[in-house]
């Protein structure tokens, strides 16, 4: 038996980055507005204090902030051929769960993508040819443009006070910037943050062999900041505690740093944490929500009544609930026809590891912040010319090495036993002069016909539910990107004097255990043409006009760059559509 | 026209006499009742503070009384002044009512207990108490039978503080200074009247009196310390600019403080609302309080207790307060320069690191920072060896803080939860 | 030294879900959620006594510990250093019993790929393994037929050799995962924080020059190929913090 709420203009799916970001901008417009959330409050007054957070143990290796698998999980298989198997711990990536979402875990790491990968089938086509790309390769244009999201790129960044040095100043190269980098209308609103040993020399190495490396875009603060909402946060101290933990000390962009002080004084707003949305309702016409039901902790069911349906959970749950809700046509693989489930990607993640003179170097790893880093863009994108490479897409690379943390971070020469006196020795003698970047090529993934997501016809949630169940392989594109990549990656370590440098490509299958960020993207993407998208340029469904979906989800392939500036500018982007264009006329907002 | 006019003001006194739930003795007649002295009133509601006894934040009607207010001499209950004519205060006359805000007495002559801060609200002018009445006249009226007395005996017996008021209590209203600016004295009226300042900032005798030669100088209340609001640069708020304060008072924070525990509340409640002309006024006046610094020497750094208070300071406080006590403005505070740091009892240094901290979050400083709980995790002696050491240090000097004296703090927090 | 107080202190790990059940659901407006003693601190190992392991698994525990992390002049080895009282608080706890993780069927081999299948918890794991490594020591295959932590410490390696590489054999569960989650934490507890038992006085972090739970760098980030000097701390304080 379900128990009706009263109605309200505005239920959103989820409190993250994007749920925050359309709950102040909506109630900002005099809408009531209930945000739902799955998880916990969390904050570091409640929750990851400076005298607890730094605890490897129990946030990097037991996953304490992070979304349980019993709670919910995905199975996956790397082939359709193959029976997909549930996720039953983390590995490849790691689903947020509670109020700020990933945004309380992240690294900061806060990048634009390029120009062109917003029209990327138009420009690789042009350049390349059609027959350039692979055949099952399905990557589409967004619909929506680089100078469209420019100036909601820039309210993100001041809203976070990313710490940074502008590449490309409404045209004009600066230098010390990514000379890549689209246009932007003005500075960071914080300088970059201080960069430890490591970095600076790659950064000089880099400049050595004709690149132009750039300080890494950074949601760590460089300088104490007052957001343009009055909310404040104090400087990073480079605790190396950073991704897969919370700040302790205010010094991390998140929700909860940047936006929820000034969201929850609003008599306009309100939210639930701990309560599962698990349906998003509709009328009988199947065309207009109605709302969504949601369990709290004691099983109760709910429903909430609203005029306007904003999903903002993590992409595979954002593509559940249009599943389980029977909003879309759900992809079909066999047919290739569908779109809820279709053109669904990760990254292309690899490493490279060094080992230096302990003698010389003394790098001091533990001192290092999440996003961190300097970082060279030549490879990314469409910056280079892939025709002699039979391979496109690309990412950044950098000394982005964030921590030094014991459980994770003890680099040893390959050879070295596992066990025993010489690895003890090895681990001692490498601890300081070693170099391991974590997330150092950060490669594009770009869609493909059999990388999908669907309904697992066997597992299920403690709810009874089906699992969202992920095909997913590397293609050949990827992997050779990755290895040239990797390459290049290499010869600057060996041109920073190191003794030894070990590739670490990434190889296939792809593997469910092998943590690889998680930028997963697509399900219920974006585009200019409902029968190869769920979602117009606003992110409005084309099904169910009062029904709007941000995240990642809507991304039609994966960028050689973290999301979240991206997932955010998008979220200001239609959320700016549904103020000035949606509430006057509630409806479609195009016809296609 | 004119048929039409009476109407309306019929109508107007049936829905005044609706609106306070009247049926015998009588609202003032609306027509007295202007919109200015009613928003008037509301202003100083909010800057005598009712709300912050008045409405208990756990039941959240508006000024329905029943929260417990500590004295040094046990519990009393805020009192019901919604227009409830049964068991708030409906059937007082504007007479009575000034005789209890000013004078301390209740409609049937007996005396209220000062938690009631009749002892400094008596400065203020009678029109400004009758601007209050109108505006509490249009509360909903509640319905909440409240019992106040709850001091045990001899506490309890309400005609002892014949006594008490012949000792300290001296009625009358505010007279301005001639000879100060009309600021300064605006400033004086506000702090001394119904801001009340003193009622928390002086130190009282043992009877509870204010111990008028040490003015501002901070006393324990609710297991807080409310610091010193002296001028003294040590002591008090000397490094304070006047916009340092208007900003405080404002949002509850400056690039020195934030407010915590009931001067949080203080600002929530009442001097955010405050317009900044009277913040600037009590700015002003309180720039020429006279405090004084204590002549203590500091401990030396290789004190063993420095020593160990400085490894924990190091470990667990810099990440925020900085290695050299200045915090980050507006977020968090600077102990190098903090009188609350220098008071010279350690009541909310100690509750503040035991149990944790939030901060005023208001309109213009939203953010809300916390300070965490360190209770769980040091030992009464690992307590008192950093504060010892924050309190000796950046141009701090007190006596070193005991592990008796922390184990007291956690044992009375303890209590005051249970 | 710690002066972690237990009877105030929240369990740290899996707080919020135990099983399914989740923490109270609750409305969030107004203000932001804070009460006094706000937070979700760790709860420290109380040293004594065996909560998991009997007293023969504990003796292999410890030789095992030894020879995946030998002690030397500097640094404690495995032994010393509390990994075997890490494992077998862990091993009491949440995690060793899976809490948290998706157990539900049906359970069926998959591919590497595809991550662990097992039905098996570690509890369980290491019930099984360390039987049936003293059993395999017993069988007669080696020179001597002795338990694990009897056998010379050249031979005791041998067989972790064997276990390694897959040339050991155990009947009752596989015998190279039974070694691989083994490995994991043992090591890991010599790394942890040493509130959770193993990297005792910090022994592991000493070892490497890991300063432990600082939060606190400003002063060092452009200190460039210069050593951070100062000692490690755990949650749980240093010597330095009592007089």
């Amino acid at each position: 038996m379900t128990n009706k709420l009263p109605s309200r203009d505005v239920v959103i799916v989820g409190l993250g980055w994007t749920g925050a970001i359309v709950a102040n901008e909506l109630t900002d417009a005099g809408l009531n507005v209930v945000a739902i959330e799955r998880g916990p409050w969390r904050a570091a007054a409640t929750d990851y204090a400076p005298n607890y957070a730094q605890d490897e143990l129990r946030y990097r290796i037991r996953h304490e902030l992070f979304l349980r698998p019993d709670q919910t999980t995905f199975t996956f298989r790397n082939k359709a051929s193959q029976t997909a198997l549930p996720i039953r711990s983390w590995g490849a990536f790691m689903p947020p769960n509670g109020v700020g979402g990933g945004g309380v875990h992240w690294n900061g790491e806060t990048w634009r993508f390029l120009p062109s990968d917003f029209v990327l089938r138009t420009h690789l086509t042009q350049r390349y040819g059609a027959r350039f790309l692979p055949s099952d390769m399905t990557i589409q244009d967004w619909g929506v443009t680089y100078e469209e999201l420019e100036p909601h790129y820039d309210r993100f960044e001041y809203l976070c006070g990313i710490s940074g040095t502008a590449g490309n100043l409404q045209g004009k190269i600066q230098p010390g910037g990514n000379p890549f980098e689209g246009p932007r209308s003005r500075p960071y609103p914080n300088p970059a943050q201080q960069q430890p040993f490591s970095h600076t020399l790659f950064a000089k190495a880099a400049a050595g062999l004709g690149y132009k490396p750039f300080p890494q875009p950074s949601g760590n603060m460089s300088q104490a900041y007052r957001n343009p909402l009055g909310v404040r946060m104090g400087p990073c101290t480079y605790c190396g505690f950073c991704e897969w933990f919370g700040c302790a000390n205010y010094s991390k962009a998140s929700p909860q740093t940047t936006i929820l002080p000034v969201l929850v004084r609003k008599p306009n707003f309100q939210a639930r944490d701990n309560c599962e949305v698990t349906r998003i309702n509709t009328d009988s016409t199947g065309k207009r929500a109605t709302g969504v039901t949601f369990v709290d902790t004691s099983g109760t069911e709910w429903e909430q009544p609203a005029d306007l349906v904003i999903v903002c959970a993590y992409t595979i749950f954002n593509v559940q609930l249009l599943l389980l809700s029977g909003i879309g046509t759900p992809y079909d693989f066999n047919t290739g026809r569908g779109v809820i489930g279709r053109n669904f990607t990760h990254q292309t993640i690899s490493d490279v590891t060094s080992f230096f003179d302990k003698s010389k170097f003394v790098f001091n790893p533990f001192i290092s912040s999440g996003a961190i880093g300097m970082c060279i863009d030549e490879f990314n994108g469409d910056n280079f010319d892939h025709a002699p490479h039979g391979f496109v897409g690309g990412g950044y690379m950098g000394q982005v090495q964030t921590n030094g943390r014991p459980i994770e971070t003890t680099p040893v020469p390959p050879g070295t036993p596992r066990w025993g006196s010489a690895w003890k020795r090895a681990v001692r003698d490498n601890y300081q002069s070693a170099l391991k970047p974590g997330t150092g090529v950060h490669g594009s993934m770009y869609s493909y016909k059999d990388v999908f997501l669907d309904l697992d016809p066997t597992y299920k949630d403690r709810l009874g539910r089906p699992l969202v169940r992920i095909t997913m392989d590397f293609h050949d594109n990827e992997l050779k990107q990755n290895h040239f990549l990797t390459d290049k990656f290499a010869e600057i370590f060996q041109a920073m004097g190191a003794q030894q440098v070990v590739r670490e490509y990434r190889k296939g299958p792809y593997d469910i255990t092998k943590y690889q960020t998680t930028h997963l993207c697509g399900g219920a993407i974006m585009g200019t043409d409902p029968g190869t998208s769920a979602l117009n340029r606003y992110l409005q469904s084309w099904d169910v006009p009062n029904l709007f979906v941000m995240g990642a989800s809507a991304f039609p392939q994966n960028a050689g760059y973290n999301p979240t500036g991206t997932v955010a500018a998008l979220a200001y982007w239609s959320a700016q559509a549904i103020r000035t264009q949606y509430l006057k006329n509630p409806g479609p907002l195009l016809h296609a | 026209m004119r048929e039409r006019h009476e109407k309306g003001t019929w109508y107007l006194v049936l829905s005044g006499l609706l609106l306070c739930g009247c049926h015998g003795l009588r609202a003032a007649d609306p027509s007295e009742q202007s919109f200015a002295d009613i928003e008037r009133g509301r202003y100083l509601t909010a800057v005598a503070d009712c709300a912050a006894c008045h409405t208990d934040p756990n039941d959240k009607r508006a000024f329905a009384g029943g929260r417990p207010i500590e004295t040094p001499f046990g519990l009393v209950a805020a009192a019901n002044i919604t227009p409830d004519p049964e068991t708030g205060i409906g059937n007082w006359t504007d007479q009575q009512f000034d005789a209890a805000v000013r004078l301390g007495r209740r409609p049937d002559g007996a005396r209220l207990y000062p938690a009631m801060p009749y002892l400094y609200y008596t400065k203020m002018t009678a029109h400004d108490v009758s601007a209050i009445r109108s505006y509490l006249r249009t509360l909903e009226p509640v319905h909440h039978e409240v019992h106040t007395n709850r001091l045990s005996f001899p506490f309890n017996i309400r005609a002892g503080m014949h006594v008490w008021d012949a000792l300290y209590f001296t009625p009358g209203v505010f007279k301005p200074d001639p000879a100060k600016s009309a600021q300064w004295n605006r400033g004086a009226y506000l702090v001394e009247g119904p801001g009340h300042c003193a009622a928390c900032h002086t130190p009282k005798g043992m009877l509870g009196g204010d111990q008028n030669n040490k003015r501002f100088a901070g006393y324990s209340i609710q297991q807080w310390f409310a610091p010193n609001i002296t001028n003294d640069p040590v002591a008090g708020l000397g490094k304070w600019s006047s916009q340092d304060t208007v900003e405080y008072l404002k949002s509850g924070h400056n690039r020195w403080a934030g407010a915590a525990g009931p001067m949080a509340e203080e600002v929530t409640h009442s001097s955010s609302q405050m317009t900044q002309a009277d913040l600037l006024a009590i700015a002003t006046y309180l720039e020429t309080q006279p405090g004084q610094t204590p002549s203590v020497k500091p401990l030396a750094p290789g004190d063993p207790t420095m020593t160990a208070g400085a490894a924990i300071y190091t470990d667990l406080c810099a990440a925020c307060h900085r290695k050299d006590g200045t915090g980050s403005a507006f977020l968090i505070p600077n102990l190098a320069a903090s009188g609350a740091v220098a008071s010279r009892e350690t009541t909310s240094i100690l509750r503040v690191i035991i149990q944790g901290a939030q901060t005023a979050a208001t309109r213009d400083e939203p953010t809300g920072p916390a300070m965490p709980a360190y209770g769980w995790q040091l030992t009464d002696a690992q307590i008192a060896a950093v504060t010892t050491y924050i309190r000796n240090s950046w141009g701090h000097a007190a006596a070193a803080t005991k592990p008796d004296d922390v184990r007291s703090a956690r044992n009375s927090l303890q209590a005051s939860r249970d | 030294m710690s002066g972690i107080r237990r009877r105030d202190v929240i369990a740290g790990s899996a707080l919020l879900l135990v099983g399914s059940k989740l923490a109270q659901a609750e409305v969030i407006a107004g203000h932001l959620p804070w009460h006094p003693d706000a937070g979700a601190p760790p709860r420290p190992v109380e040293p004594g006594g065996w909560r998991f392991f009997t007293a023969a698994e504990v003796e292999t525990m410890e030789a095992l510990a030894d020879r995946i992390i030998p002690p030397d002049p500097q640094t404690f080895g495995g032994k010393d250093a509390g990994c075997v009282l890490f494992v077998d608080r862990q091993l009491a706890g949440p995690y060793g019993h899976r809490e948290g993780l998706y157990v539900s069927g049906p359970f069926q081999p998959g591919t590497q790929q595809q991550g662990p299948q097992s039905p098996q918890t570690p509890a369980q794991l290491y019930r099984t393994g360390l039987t049936a490594l003293d059993q395999y020591c017993h069988s007669g295959k080696l020179p001597q037929r002795a338990g694990f932590a009897q056998l010379a410490a050249a031979q005791q390696d041998a067989v972790l050799g064997g276990l390694e590489n897959g040339s050991v054999h155990f009947d009752a569960v596989d015998a190279q995962t039974f070694f691989e989650q083994v490995l994991k934490d043992l090591q890991q507890g010599f790394f942890a924080d040493p509130l959770y038992g193993g990297n005792r006085d910090m022994c592991g972090w000493k070892m490497i020059g890991f300063p432990g739970a600082r939060y606190d760098y400003t002063d060092w980030v452009s200190r460039h190929n210069e050593r951070y000097p100062y000692p490690p701390v755990s949650i749980a304080g240093r010597p330095e913090w009592n007089r």
